[in-house]
């Protein structure tokens, strides 16, 4: 059994009054190795578009928002296993 | 109030994608603390789409734009399709947000608030429509604004219509709006003093940034 840890990687804070976004595209995508800082994902909000970056080094296990899905602020983007 | 230092960077007549280059180029620099850019420049004629494009917003042929010199690029800015053209000044400010709150939204609306008192020095009165993003003279657009934002640096930028050849906007839906597009020369029905121009919009940005220039 796998004694790594498992992180959520949530949609951060875009600015008061953002409550949702939309996933334009994943960058990378599951099983690929990401390391702190990568960007993940292009997200996208009124005229604005945004990379979100891992916090953490590891395996991107699982994408749980999928491209041209819409997302709230705090929201499960996807689960990242630390290496 | 603390100051944060900025270039200012005038690339005259540029294409598109070489400026895009030089705005990803400092947007790794500025997020390595490189001071902050004020960038102008104009492009030969070129329509690009942004995010959020939906492909009924462009109302002619692609190969008969193309035949015609104008290109069609898809591009990593939030917002729909837009014409770029000499006449039109456009605006990248690759700043760090970190020093304005991390908020991508009200980065768009301090963008709108210097468009918006720029023209205030050409007499000009000129408003936010709320949900379309923008800046608005007598209901007619005449600054179009779409961003990207990584590692909280912005790029891409403004694109407010000088002298343009408004003519050329009726290949598509700006911004997948119905909506008639106007210009400075336009609205003034005169010739516009781009030293002003420049000077105004480098004060404006100032002020509403906390630049100090150097």
């Amino acid at each position: 059994m796998s004694k790594h840890t498992l992180y959520e990687l949530k949609l951060p804070s875009l600015g008061e009054g953002i409550k949702s976004a939309t996933v334009v595209e994943w960058l990378v995508k599951e099983g690929d190795m990401v390391q702190v800082d990568d960007d993940l994902l292009e997200i996208a909000t009124d005229k604005a578009t945004f990379n979100v970056p891992s916090e953490h080094k590891g395996q991107l296990k699982k994408i749980a928002v999928k491209a041209g899905e819409d997302i709230v602020i705090g929201g499960k983007l996807a689960i990242i296993e630390e290496a | 109030m603390t100051n944060y230092l900025c270039q200012f960077l005038d690339w005259g007549l540029i294409s598109y994608q070489d400026a895009y280059q030089r705005q990803k180029e400092l947007v790794d620099k500025v997020s390595r603390n490189d001071p902050q850019k004020l960038i102008v420049c104009e492009h030969p004629a070129v329509l690009t789409c942004g995010r959020t494009s939906k492909p009924g917003n462009l109302l002619v042929n692609e190969e008969i734009l193309k035949s015609r010199g104008i290109e069609v690029l898809r591009v990593d800015r939030g917002g729909d399709i837009t014409l770029h053209s000499p006449g039109q000044m456009v605006i990248y400010p690759i700043f760090d947000l970190n020093f304005y709150g991390r908020d991508l939204h009200v980065f768009l609306r301090k963008l709108e608030q210097v468009v918006i008192d720029l023209l205030s020095d050409f007499d000009i009165v000129a408003i936010r429509i709320p949900g379309k993003t923008g800046v608005w003279v007598g209901g007619k657009k005449i600054a179009s604004i779409g961003i990207g934002v990584r590692k909280w640096v912005s790029f891409h930028g403004v694109g407010l219509n000088i002298d343009t050849e408004l003519s050329l906007f009726s290949v598509m839906r700006p911004c997948g709006l119905d909506v008639e597009m106007t210009s400075l020369a336009r609205i003034k029905a005169t010739s516009i003093d781009k030293i002003k121009l420049v000077s105004r919009l480098k004060e404006n940005f100032r002020r509403e940034f906390n630049l100090t220039f150097g």
